[in-house]
């Protein structure tokens, strides 16, 4: 097992330019709307303006005949999908509801939801042929809000949904989950201060840049073909194999290059169209959403409404916490409050507390992953009561962390107690940055901080190491490459074969030119498949060995492997590098390939923290809030390339910075989705932000062969956090609701203007 | 003999424990242990013979990726969770 983290590596570690990157900025590297075929159709998507509504009936006539299309599909020509719960790749999902999202089957349940598929000899056709599909619909009250739906006599969006509690009874609450320990009453008695709050978050999406795009091929032997943005072509081809009641064989998925997942692109939306309209036709067809679909249509994450009531003593130690949570799920069962959950007190050890969580339908679009899904909107929650009790204590927000910090041992929420993991070390890096250590002066200026927590998960990767007839090396793996994983991979068996890096060339495979391979998601990327990649390179040294050794005609064991040279003690025998080697392969027993396949377990195989310091100033005036600096620490374990975890870093800095901000999605009353574009969509853009600086902490991972742990999600946790408490520092307001947007925090500054002057006047 | 820690909206079905000593080389054997001391918790936590979808199964701190074949040790301890997912 080589060292880790104190620069015994002579490749890992450094900063090689990557391997896709002159392809990526000459615009040669080919995303799935680039695939073209030929007698290739285009299909576009009819959507549901209600965002709640019964199909009456849906006629297709009169689009039927229009000249150049050549099908359409709706909900009638799917399957029956089974109503149930089932693994597929990363997540649990019922097939039916994914059937129901792909196409509505009985009911319209958000605005945007997909009624029918048409192809067409060009797009503009298909998009012509949808104002000629008719359908009947029976317009009902939309339910937008956890609050409205979680209601006794609420408007229910599934009639067949029932969750435990409620036996028998129609409901738009798919689940409740609870975590205890201790007595949280007694707790909460035993503080000396006590805050309690209620927190409501908007719905945000994950802003990829690229849309989500699909090219199907079948084939008339009914072996399909689909071409795809995706974060896992493996996942793709189990639910579209589900949601079109195929085996999962005939199905292969080539990965397109992609512009952006964020956890949106672990499901599936066109890629079932698209085969279904090329069976239909015999021809390719190609789909790809516009920006209006892509933030109507897709999977945004939950909204959510959360009170938290914290306790601590004056001396700093949390005594009890209770939690209320309530995630709009979309209109599908699904939303990721289990994760909100276990990670909302999850930095800290506290000996009381209560957490239930709620899972709830509501008439918006499924949600789906983003980045650290749930923990975001746990963390505005937790972080900043905390930082209100730390006040209270009079104590500096990161000593107060500090006091009541997870270590190695500390049970966590759901129970099994933490191996070695880096909180403190990770809070200690923005004490001791450059940053923190700065002093901030100027009117209307404040400092915040917060801290963040991320499971990280491990699951299934394969992997295949070949040497070329030259010595060089490939790494093939099914791992889509959404944040530079494929210089890793290339970095870690350069590393283990002793080679340079730009002597390994890594290929992202398709489903049927590489082993099972989980999402590119969880954060598992580096640790799941670098671990299969490390031991797929580990087993090449194995079989090169043996090589060297029949060349000198000695034992395997007695040939050393080191600094990139196989060697032995005898006469005549001098050093061979790999290059070398490899001239004599052919005549030793033919190519060498190493393979590796693991299976690492869910969730938790190398938990990491995040934490952020951010400096705001906050316009009296208008309410906009400009950064002015921020700062992210995180812990990484081990970074094999470290522009890589710093983009990481940034990048779920950024984004969180625009959730805390801007992003959120506004419906009006009859659930139309008003802002389905980018420039009322607001995301962050580089003019907005200012360089963010990064702390690389490495804690290594104890389970990893390099010490690795995820490091592409937790760095979104804590700023919307980091800045409400910020924006404390600079305003006296504290915000409880997200996004902290212009009009609504002038609003909150001039109450509390309003509600000061009046206490002044009255002690007058 | 290994602990499994009962979720607290499953204590209902243990007589309101929330550890239960439990004996088996593995999950499979476990549960059937805790369903023979507690009829009809099986029922929460097994479906089509292993563990649900919707539930994930720490043994000593690590999730497992096995279901019920994954082995357990005398002083192992079991606690059982959602099942996340994640997006990066």
């Amino acid at each position: 097992m080589a060292e880790s983290s104190n620069g015994h590596y002579k490749v890992i570690g450094t900063r090689p330019i990557r391997h896709d990157g002159i392809d990526k900025v000459t615009g040669r590297a080919k995303y799935g709307a680039d695939y073209a075929f030929p007698g290739m159709l285009f299909g576009k998507v009819l959507r549901s303006p209600h965002a709640h509504a019964i199909i009456k009936s849906i006629n297709v006539e009169k689009a039927l005949k229009m000249p150049g299309v050549k099908a359409i599909v709706t909900a009638a020509d799917l399957p029956e999908a089974e109503d149930k719960v089932e693994q597929v790749g990363e997540a649990a999902m019922n097939p039916r509801y994914l059937s129901m999202n792909i196409l509505a089957h009985s009911k319209a349940l958000y605005d945007g939801h997909a009624i029918a598929a048409v192809a067409a000899t060009s797009p503009h056709i298909a998009e012509e042929a949808l104002r000629l599909i008719e359908v009947d619909y029976e317009v009902l009250p939309p339910v937008m809000k956890v609050d409205d739906a979680m209601k006794k006599n609420a408007t229910i969006l599934l009639p067949n949904l029932r969750n435990k509690e409620e036996g028998d009874n129609p409901t738009n609450v798919a689940s409740h989950l609870q975590f205890k320990r201790g007595d949280v009453a007694a707790g909460l008695k035993a503080a000396d201060f006590v805050v309690e709050r209620e927190f409501n978050t908007a719905m945000v999406h994950q802003g990829y840049i690229e849309p989500h795009n699909a090219v199907g091929i079948y084939n008339s032997d009914g072996q399909a073909t689909i071409y795809c943005s995706t974060q896992g072509a493996f996942d793709v081809r189990s639910m579209c194999a589900q949601v079109l009641g195929v085996s999962v064989g005939k199905i292969k998925v080539v990965p397109a290059e992609i512009g952006g997942g964020f956890g949106g692109k672990t499901t599936i939306y066109l890629e079932p169209l698209s085969l279904m309209l090329a069976k239909k036709t015999g021809h390719p067809v190609k789909l790809v959403m516009s920006r209006s679909e892509v933030l109507r249509a897709s999977g945004p994450t939950s909204g959510s409404k959360i009170k938290i009531k914290m306790g601590c003593t004056r001396d700093g130690k949390i005594t009890g916490a209770e939690v209320w949570m309530a995630y709009e799920a979309g209109a599908f069962p699904g939303s990721p409050v289990g994760a909100g959950a276990m990670t909302i007190l999850a930095p800290y050890n506290i000996d009381n507390f209560q957490v239930d969580g709620y899972d709830v339908v509501v008439n918006r679009p499924k949600t789906a992953a983003y980045r650290a899904p749930g923990a975001t909107n746990a963390a505005m929650a937790a972080e900043t009561v905390i930082d209100e009790l730390a006040e209270k204590c009079g104590m500096d927000p990161i000593d107060f962390r500090i006091a009541n910090a997870c270590k190695e041992g500390t049970p966590q929420i759901v129970g099994p107690p933490y191996k070695r993991i880096g909180f403190i070390e990770t809070v200690e890096a923005i004490k001791n940055s450059p940053h923190y250590k700065s002093e901030l002066t100027g009117k209307n200026r404040g400092r915040g901080f917060a801290a963040g927590f991320w499971f990280n998960a491990g699951m299934q990767s394969s992997a295949t190491v070949n040497i070329q007839t030259d010595g060089t090396a490939s790494v093939i793996t099914g791992s889509a490459d959404i944040g530079g994983s494929r210089a890793s991979m290339a970095m870690i068996t350069a590393e283990v074969l002793g080679m340079d890096v730009t002597d390994v060339r890594p290929v992202v495979a398709d489903t049927d030119s590489t082993g099972h391979t989980d999402v590119t998601g969880g954060s598992r990327t580096t640790f799941a498949t670098g671990m299969a990649v490390y031991n797929a390179a580990q087993d090449v040294v194995r079989q090169l060995k043996e090589r060297a050794a029949k060349t000198w005609e000695k034992k395997p064991e007695e040939v050393k492997f080191e600094d990139g040279k196989f060697s032995a003690e005898g006469e005549g025998i001098k050093p061979m590098n790999i290059k070398e080697l490899a001239k004599r392969l052919a005549r030793t027993g033919g190519p060498i390939t190493g393979r590796a396949q693991v299976s690492t377990g869910g969730i938790g195989v190398g938990p990491a923290f995040a934490a952020t310091c951010v400096d705001v100033e906050v316009d009296p005036d208008t309410g906009k809030v400009q950064i002015l600096r921020c700062t992210v620490a995180q812990d990484a374990g081990k970074a094999i390339h470290p522009s890589y975890v710093e983009g990481q870093m940034q990048g779920g800095t950024a984004q969180g910075i625009g959730w805390a901000l801007n992003e959120e999605y506004f419906y009006d009353a009859k659930g139309t989705l008003r802002n389905s574009g980018l420039l009322d969509y607001r995301m962050p853009t580089c003019l907005d932000l200012p360089m963010i600086e990064t702390a690389i902490v490495e804690i290594p991972n104890p389970i990893h062969p390099l010490g690795v742990r995820g490091v592409g999600e937790v760095s979104i946790v804590p700023p919307p956090a980091a800045v409400a408490n910020a924006i404390y520092r600079a305003t006296g307001v504290r915000m409880t609701e997200l996004p902290m947007s212009p009009p609504r925090l002038l609003k909150a500054m001039l109450e509390n203007r309003r509600t000061h002057e009046l206490q002044a006047a009255a002690a007058d | 003999m290994a602990t499994a820690i009962i979720p607290s909206l499953m204590r209902k079905l243990t007589d309101g424990r929330d550890r239960v000593t439990v004996s088996g080389k593995n999950l499979r054997e476990a549960i059937a242990d805790l369903d023979r001391q507690f009829p009809g918790i099986a029922n929460e936590l097994i479906e089509d013979g292993d563990i649900r979808a919707s539930i994930a199964v720490s043994i000593d701190g690590e999730v497992g990726a096995n279901g019920v074949l994954d082995t357990i040790r005398e002083s192992s301890e079991i606690h059982f969770m959602p099942q996340i997912s994640g997006g990066s």
